[in-house]
Parts: structure tokens; C-alpha cells; sequence
């Protein structure tokens, strides 16, 4: 049976679709999100947000506000340290409430805690704010020819961010190998993650000093980092608890302004303080899809073999770093991991603006470049007259390989899941054979289980496990993991188990909460199940070990003979022998006194030695083959995706259901980003959002949803848990280029931007119609002074990992 | 801004009524302009009832008034008085979960959880006026509870489900929704 892996390898828990061990509190109302939590005495904030989107601030006054009644405290960046922080290192560039400027509309400018919202709010209104205007920054033309007013004084240049050059071997030599070069200009529209829950927070300081902070966050660890930071307290007296997740998608990764105030306010307050956003005050805050301007230049054989890419990108930021200079590496530091590439250079560039801030959204920084190399495979096969399954699979990378960019890949079984994509959607009979206004598609890619480099620097564990077993037979898994849906705290009690011989339901699970459990990083990269899955696996195996001499001892039966399966530990050769698992556990207290087991996880190190080389590496790439099938109107232009056939390699499911649940997710989220989801930005209006709201912001309802065949493949990676690999985020890159594809096979056009939305396929149908080129998309990719590249022999070059020394250096010589 | 009486207090505002929640009758005192979703989360604490925008727009907060879906961001506290309203807390009979809630859990229907209660009780309606919905009936009638999580696929296949063990059938879910296709 396809999914049912692990049965086949002997395995009682890990491949079973157990129920999830929250899915029934979540069913009856009962699991406690964020803003449900209500504390005696507790007070509520608000935020006054700027409503320019780039200002120095002359003045605030907040007197009238302070003495209104019912209100508690007001702040203003002034009550605060004028300490910065941000999601990484290199660019903490945010103040819990502005200091001296505001950067966007929304940046959070004061706040007030007061009895009930309503007043809060009323407060709001009675605070004063004067702002000098500055000239906006709405884009990245304007942050290219605008070097100054800065937003921020710490870019490389002016408004722009940041700049990445690197050159893998030499795209000069590849291209001149190549029977052809073909360079296209793609642009893929920003989106945001818009989860459900709408981030909310709650602090309380207790007069031990002690502060506690219950929120919705995807990353507690971090976060608790930037509040010692920044209300300077020693993280030790510092509680955070991420409480479970209403939906994140990577819009809960980064400290958020309002985290931070509210423990302040608890502080000035002596009372609990809670705040809620509201929808539209959620669309400022962020931190999604980057739009990102890509200029991809290829060269490729007769074969299509591609000797050569030259990728370049430009992301508008918005107004804050955050994780943007992770995301700036991740717009071209993946592009070599899909298909044989020798050959790679990758420039890219990060710019500032007036704009809600972007980062991490499922995927981070990779659905951009995939879609722009996927839609460019489609055109070079179309060009070769081949077929674009074939030719992807034909140089799909090679398992147990190392890329270019010096990326080590384990397992990847690309070309079994394009097999099963094409056998099942009858891809054979359909391409380029459907009538006109249908069409199919394929697209592919490959992604990261986990990066193997922290945020910040340090050479301690990623992920840390601890169990507590006493006589009651009870098993408790302690773990800083933060559930944010997908099923973390499950994969906890599934791996003890399956170690174990018990069910998952015996077991207690504990997350999330930095005074109880061992530090995790945190839900992003697609590392929690083979992270904490590995620490979990060690964890177990240290208890299972004592519980097996306890029970060797007792039994007069060696240790490697007995068995742990059906909450007993027995002999395996004479099963009827054996102690229930209460009674293990009870002898091996006896024997070793209280019971507890730590496990922890590191990632391997990676082979690439260049600076830069620590982001891409992972412990598993998983990898996916998607097919769409569309209906284009070709009078209107709209595009209809009746469904789509997705294999994706997740190694070993851990619960199939969940991974096909993933999977189907992931399609949602692609559909949704492919045809209709963008945040646009009024420039000539002071720069607001076009439309913050669930009604404006299009994204699928049931009726759009398309149907989705999913396969499991499983090929078990060495790396995770199980052989486990990602499965939440990787699905949804081939998704958008599929359906491009698939509109390019319906009606014969190119639409080279994201998203597809009914006017733009419908201009390049009329262009066609016309004798022009049946296109549309940008054309122009701006130019800005770049740095020398950082130039690193590839292993086919017999390279060893390290960079030459930049030309310039050499020239000095 | 609030009037303020003659001695600068607040006025006291609040209606004090009769509620009917889950079949259970309460009081409750609670300013006027609060809508029922404030009422049930903030005044009866029942936060099974969740809420994504407080506008209309998602669903995560329908709640059933005799029996029929509303928004219940959109709905006055007010006006609820002689009304019959069901929460998610008042699905499950005791310990027994509604068919609904059990498939929703079993098929991994509630991945975040944050749209399930909406869409449970919104499913809720359906099946009691449609016992056996097809596909795009059912897709009709939750198409105004957004969920970000499941692609709805899941949450499609629950409601089938449920519908066929309400109808006395010992249903099972099919091999593909639970492994993939071979």
C-alpha cells in the first residue's frame, strides 16, 4: 500500500494515521489559542500607528491620553530602552515603538493599556503626534534612483539593503559550451501568510520580577533572546510560552513590536495586559513573500542539459530587515539543488521601502527563483521541441550528489515522483493534445529539512527532548517545539512511542514554554520533525536502554533479546515472557532511582567552506513533481485549476494522513499565490495597503480549491527520523509554475509574473491575437553598482569547498 | 467617546438579559454595542468561538442561531434574547463527540484548528437539512469559511464521512485520503 512504508518496515507507530494527540481538543472548542486566555485584573492594549509611511517625528503627546479615565499607562519609544532588535543579527533595525521616524504606515508609534479595547481605543484618538514628512520610497526603481532620504543608515548603499555575488565555476565557460542562451525577466508578486488567528500576546510580571509572556509565536526561542534584549532582564526571569499557533506559515517567526510592549506595559502596570490585532493591523505587520524581480539567464545543450545559470534578483524588502537578508540567499541559493546545474552564478539584491516588511512566508525566499527557472525549463523544452517531463527528469540531480553551491544531498527521489505525476494525470495523452483553452503543466523542485545553521551564531543543539518516566508507567516528552498546526506535538508522541512499544496516546506532551522545556528553534525551515524527531529518537533510545536492563536483570533474559511493542517489554524469542510496560518502568526506577533522559540534535556540517556557504545546506532535501491541468477562458482571460497531481518524497511519512494533509495545503497556498493572492500598496495614497482584508485580499475558498491526487513517495534519508524528510513547505514550489505551464499549453502564452490574474493572461492572448509575442511580464531588469563576485571552484572543478580570494584582492598583488 | 455622567463617571450601560447557549439558559450583563461573538468569548467564556477579522470576511466565528449559521461578529448580543444558539462547546453530547468533530479529528481536518469550529458548525446545519450533501453542495455551504491549512480537501472528505455514519453506515475513509494514491 503506497504511504504504508513504515508497516513494511516493521515499524507499530511511524506510518500509521494516528489521530493527532490535540485534534480533539481542537474539535470541541477546548485548546486555548492566545486571545483566549483571560487573567484576572488583566488590562487590554492598543497601538497607535503611524498613518504616514515615511516621517520624523517632531512630537508625541500623550498627557490627555494618560489622564482619560480608564486607561493605565501610555508609552512611547521614549519609555523604552533605545535598543534595536530583529529577527537575525545582521539587521536589528526595529524599536518596539518608534524612536525619531516612523519607516510605514502601521509602524506602532504608542501605546495605551486601559480597562476594556474600547477604551484603549478611545485613548488612541486623544494622542497627538506630529510628523515632518519625508519623501517615500514606494518601490524598487524608487529605491534604486533614490539614495537618499535613507530609510534606515545601515543599507550597503543608500536604500539598498543588502548585496549577494557568487560565482559557482564559470557561467562564461558554461555558456560558451552551450548549444544556446536564453535569459528571461520573471517577476513573482508578493503575498502574505493570512493565518486565521490574528497574532495576540499576554504578559504578566509577577512581583518576584518575573516576567511571563504567553503568544502566538512560531519562534519562542528567538523571541525570548530580543526580550531580555530589549526590556534588558536576564532571559532567566523571562517565561515564554508559545501557545498554539492559529495558523503561521512563517508570519509568527519574527519578535513583534507588540510582543514587546505588552510586557513592558505589565511592568509600568503591575497587572496583566493583553493585546489582539486586528486584521488590518496583521496585513501591516507582515513579514510574507517578498515580490522579487528575476533576471535568469541560461545556457543549455541540444539535450537540454543546462551548462550554465546566471540568476539575479531584486526583493523589496518593505520597510525593515527582519529575516530579509536570509530571504535575499534563499531567492538563488537553492536553484542548484532541482537539476544538474555546473555552473552557477547568483547575484541579488535587497532594497528598502515604505512598505510593510517582508520575510519568511512557506517555502522562504525559494517558490520566486523555482517558478523562475520552471517557467523557463517549459520554454527551452518547448524551444528543443522535447518533452518538459522528460527533460526534467532526464537531469533531475542525482541522489547522494553535491551541488555546485556545495550543497550535500542525501536521498531524492525526483525522477520516481515526475513517473508517478505523469502516469497518473495520462500527462502522455493530454500535452499538447487537449483542446484549445485547456491545458497541462508540469513543475518540480527540491527543498531544505531544516537549515543547518542557527539564526545566531552558537554551536549548541537545535533541538532538545527530555522524558520523564515515573511508576505510574506515565511518559512525558518535554520539548521547546511550538505547534503551529502541523502536527508537532504529535510527531513527539509518535517517535517515543514507536522507541517505546506504547501508544502515542500514553504519552504527555510538552511544548513550547522556555521554563519547562529544553530550547528548539522554533517552527521555520521545515526542521521540526526531523529535528526534534532525532532528539526525540535519542532521548528514548537513552530510557529504553535502562528500562531493557532493569527488565534483563529481572527476567534473567539478555538485553538485546527483549522486545518493546504492545506496552510490554518481552522476550523475543519466547514472547510470552515478558513485564507490561508499567512494571519496566517500575524496575528500572528501582534500579536507577527517579527517571529522566535528555536527547539532543545537531546537524551535520555542511562540505562548502566560502562565507555565505552556511545557508542552503540541510540535514534531507525532500523533493516534489507537480502536474496542473487548467481551463482558460479566452475571452476573459480567467483561469480555472480543476486539479493538480503532486508527488512529493517526504523519506518516510510519520503519519501519512498529516503529510497528505500537508501536501494538499501546500497546493491550497500555491493555487492561491498562482492566480489571485498579492499585497499591493496605494503609492500615490500615502502608501496604505490596497485592500488589508479577508474580503479584498483574495485567496481560494472551497470553490476555487482545485481537486489534488497526492502520492507519497518514500525513499528513507540516513538524516531524519525515521529516514523522515520535510513535507510542509516544499509541495507548494512547483504549484505556481505548473499552472503557468499548463496556461502556456491551453491558449499558447507566456504570463511571466505572478499572479496570473485574468487581466494579464487576457493581454497576452490579444497580443497574440495581434501577431505580437503572446507575452506577458516585465521587461526591464534595473542594474545597480554590484560588489566583486565571491568566485568558489565547484566540486567538478575539484574544488575544496573554499572561495578564491575576490579579484580585486588578487589584482593588488 | 462614552457620555460621562454629571459626577465625570461612566454612565452604567450595560442590558442585563436571558440567554439561551448551548441548551442551557444564563444571565448575562453586557454593554450593548458588544456583538455576540464579544458576549460568548468575553462574557461567557466561551472561547470555542474564535475569531479571524471581526468584519464578516472569514468564518471563523459562526456560531448557529436556531439552527442556522450566523456570523457571529455580525450578530448583537442584543438581539439574541428568545434565541436558541449552539457553540462548538455544545456539539459533543457528554463525552460522546458530534460525527462531525470525530471525522474532522480522525482525517486531520483540524490542522491549525482556528477555522474548525466555524466550519463544524456550519457543516452541522448542512447535514441537518441535507443528510447525504454532495461535494459541491457541501463546498457551497462552507464557502465562506476560509482555512488556510487544510487546502479544504480534508475538511470536504470529514463532512462526506460524517454524513455517511449519521446515515447508519459503518463508513470508512477511503485508502487514498489517508495514504495517497498508490
Amino acid at each position: 500500500m503506497a504511504g504504508n512504508n513504515g508497516g513494511k518496515r516493521g515499524l507499530r507507530v511511524v506510518g500509521k494515521p494516528f489521530v493527532k494527540v490535540d485534534a480533539k481538543a481542537k474539535c470541541i472548542g477546548e485548546l486555548k489559542y492566545a486571545d483566549d486566555l483571560f487573567l484576572p485584573r488583566m488590562l487590554h492594549t492598543k497601538l497607535l500607528r503611524s498613518t504616514v509611511p515615511h516621517a520624523r517625528i517632531i512630537s508625541i503627546d500623550v498627557s490627555k491620553a494618560k489622564a482619560y479615565p480608564g486607561v493605565h499607562a501610555a508609552l512611547t519609544g521614549a519609555d523604552l530602552p533605545p535598543i534595536t532588535y530583529g529577527a537575525l543579527p545582521v539587521s536589528e533595525d526595529e524599536y518596539p515603538l518608534a524612536i525619531g521616524k516612523v519607516r510605514m504606515v502601521g509602524d506602532p508609534v504608542a501605546a495605551i493599556a486601559a480597562v476594556d479595547e474600547d477604551v484603549a481605543t478611545e485613548a488612541l484618538d486623544l494622542i497627538d503626534v506630529q510628523y515632518e514628512p519625508l519623501p517615500v520610497v514606494t518601490s524598487i526603481q524608487d529605491a534604486y534612483s533614490m539614495p537618499e532620504p535613507r530609510i534606515h543608515e545601515y543599507g550597503e548603499l543608500g536604500n539598498i539593503h543588502r548585496r549577494q555575488v557568487y560565482e559557482f565555476g564559470s557561467v562564461e565557460a558554461g555558456f560558451a559550451e552551450a548549444d544556446h542562451v536564453r535569459e528571461d525577466i520573471t517577476f513573482y508578486e508578493g503575498s502574505t501568510h493570512l493565518a486565521l488567528e490574528q497574532h495576540a500576546s499576554l504578559a504578566q510580571f509577577s512581583h518576584d520580577g518575573k516576567l511571563t509572556l504567553w503568544t502566538s509565536t512560531q519562534d519562542m526561542h528567538y523571541l525570548h533572546r530580543h526580550l531580555a534584549k530589549v526590556l534588558e532582564m536576564p532571559a532567566s526571569h523571562i517565561r515564554v510560552i508559545a501557545t498554539p499557533n492559529g495558523g503561521g506559515f512563517g508570519g509568527k517567526c519574527d519578535p513583534f513590536n507588540h510582543e514587546i510592549v505588552v510586557c513592558k506595559l505589565a511592568m509600568v502596570t503591575g497587572r496583566p495586559v493583553k493585546i489582539c490585532l486586528t486584521r488590518e493591523e496583521v496585513f501591516y505587520c507582515h513579514r510574507g513573500r517578498h515580490p522579487v524581480l528575476m533576471s535568469t539567464k541560461t545556457g543549455y545543450k541540444k539535450d537540454g542539459s543546462i551548462t550554465a545559470m546566471h540568476h539575479r534578483t531584486i526583493l523589496d524588502g518593505g520597510a525593515y530587515g527582519g529575516h530579509g537578508v536570509a530571504s535575499t540567499f534563499y531567492t538563488g541559493i537553492l536553484q542548484p539543488t532541482t537539476y544538474t546545474l555546473p555552473n552557477y552564478r547568483f547575484e541579488a539584491v535587497r532594497v528598502f521601502t515604505n512598505k510593510a516588511p517582508c520575510g519568511p512566508k512557506r517555502g522562504h525566499g525559494t517558490p520566486q527563483p523555482r517558478w523562475a527557472q520552471e517557467i523557463q525549463m517549459d520554454k527551452i523544452a518547448d524551444h528543443l521541441g522535447l518533452d518538459p517531463a522528460e527533460i526534467r527528469k532526464q537531469h533531475a540531480i542525482a541522489p547522494n550528489s553535491i551541488t555546485a553551491n556545495w550543497i550535500r544531498i542525501g536521498t531524492l527521489s525526483l525522477r520516481q515522483c515526475i513517473d508517478k505525476v505523469v502516469a497518473g494525470s495520462g500527462w502522455k495523452d493530454k500535452f499538447r493534445k487537449l483542446p484549445h483553452g485547456k491545458g497541462i503543466g508540469i513543475a518540480c523542485s527540491a527543498y531544505m529539512t531544516g537549515t543547518q545553521t542557527p539564526i545566531y551564531y552558537n554551536k549548541l543543539p537545535h533541538s532538545g527532548v527530555q522524558l520523564k518516566l515515573d511508576r505510574s508507567g506515565g511518559v512525558c516528552v518535554f520539548c521547546g517545539s511550538a505547534e503551529i498546526g502541523q502536527g508537532s506535538d504529535s510527531i513527539l508522541a509518535y517517535i517515543v512511542a514507536e522507541v517505546l512499544g506504547i501508544d502515542p496516546f500514553d504519552i504527555r506532551v510538552v511544548t513550547g514554554d522556555t521554563d519547562l522545556t529544553p530550547v528548539d528553534l522554533g517552527s521555520y525551515s521545515s526542521r521540526v520533525t526531523l529535528m526534534t524527531g532525532n532528539a526525540a529518537i535519542e532521548a528514548a533510545e537513552r530510557v529504553r536502554h535502562m528500562l531493557r536492563e532493569a527488565v534483563s536483570a529481572k527476567l534473567e533474559v539478555p538485553g538485546e533479546r527483549l522486545s518493546f511493542a504492545d506496552r510490554r517489554v518481552f522476550d523475543s524469542q519466547n514472547p510470552d515472557k515478558g513485564v507490561s510496560f508499567v512494571d519496566a518502568v517500575c524496575l528500572a526506577e528501582e534500579k536507577y532511582g527517579t527517571l529522566g533522559t535528555t536527547g539532543s540534535y545537531k546537524p551535520p556540517a555542511a562540505p562548502g567552506k566560502y562565507k555565505g556557504s552556511t545557508i542552503g545546506p540541510s540535514p534531507a532535501f525532500s523533493c516534489t513533481a507537480a502536474i496542473a491541468e487548467v481551463e482558460v477562458h479566452p475571452e476573459t482571460g480567467i483561469v480555472v485549476v480543476p486539479r493538480v497531481w503532486i508527488a512529493h518524497d517526504i523519506g518516510q511519512a510519520i503519519n501519512p494522513v498529516l503529510a497528505v494533509g500537508q501536501i494538499e495545503g501546500c497546493v491550497y497556498m500555491g493555487l492561491g499565490e498562482a492566480l489571485m493572492e498579492e499585497m499591493t500598496y496605494r503609492g500615490n495614497r500615502n502608501l496604505v495597503h490596497k485592500f488589508p482584508s479577508f474580503l479584498e485580499y483574495k485567496s481560494p475558498t472551497t470553490l476555487e480549491m482545485c481537486d489534488v491526487i497526492t502520492y507519497l513517495v518514500e525513499e528513507p534519508d540516513a538524516n531524519g527520523p525515521f529516514g523522515a524528510k520535510e513535507v510542509g513547505q516544499g509541495p507548494q514550489l512547483p504549484v505556481p509554475p505548473a499552472i503557468a505551464n499548463a496556461i502556456y499549453d491551453a491558449v499558447g502564452v507566456r504570463v511571466d509574473e505572478i499572479p496570473l490574474t485574468p487581466d494579464k493572461v487576457l493581454k497576452a492572448i490579444r497580443a497574440k491575437a495581434k501577431g505580437q509575442e503572446g507575452r506577458y511580464g516585465p521587461s526591464v531588469f534595473p542594474t545597480c553598482p554590484m560588489p566583486p563576485a565571491m568566485v568558489v571552484p565547484t566540486p567538478f572543478q575539484g574544488g575544496d569547498g573554499k572561495a578564491l580570494e575576490r579579484e580585486p584582492a588578487v589584482s593588488k598583488k | 467617546m462614552k457620555p460621562l455622567g454629571k459626577n465625570g463617571r461612566k454612565k452604567l450601560e450595560k442590558v442585563h438579559i436571558r440567554l439561551r447557549v448551548n441548551g442551557e439558559e444564563t444571565e448575562v450583563a453586557f454593554a450593548p454595542h458588544k456583538t455576540l461573538l464579544e458576549v460568548l468569548r468575553e462574557d461567557l467564556r466561551l472561547t470555542g468561538t474564535k475569531h479571524g477579522c471581526e468584519l464578516g470576511e472569514c468564518g471563523c466565528c459562526a456560531v448557529l442561531v436556531d439552527g442556522r449559521p450566523v456570523l457571529s461578529c455580525l450578530a448583537l448580543g442584543v438581539a439574541m434574547e428568545g434565541h436558541e444558539i449552539t457553540t462548538v462547546e455544545g456539539m459533543a453530547v457528554g463525552t460522546e463527540l458530534h460525527p462531525l468533530q470525530q471525522t474532522f479529528a480522525e482525517l486531520g481536518a483540524a490542522q491549525c484548528g482556528y477555522c474548525t469550529p466555524g466550519i463544524l458548525l456550519t457543516a452541522k446545519a448542512l447535514l441537518e437539512t441535507n443528510s447525504r450533501p454532495s461535494r459541491d453542495e457541501i463546498k457551497e455551504a462552507l464557502a465562506g469559511n476560509l482555512c488556510r491549512c487544510t487546502g479544504y480537501i480534508k475538511i470536504l472528505e470529514a463532512v462526506e464521512l460524517a454524513a455517511a455514519r449519521m446515515a447508519g453506515g459503518q463508513a470508512e475513509p477511503a485508502k487514498e485520503t489517508i495514504y495517497g494514491w498508490e
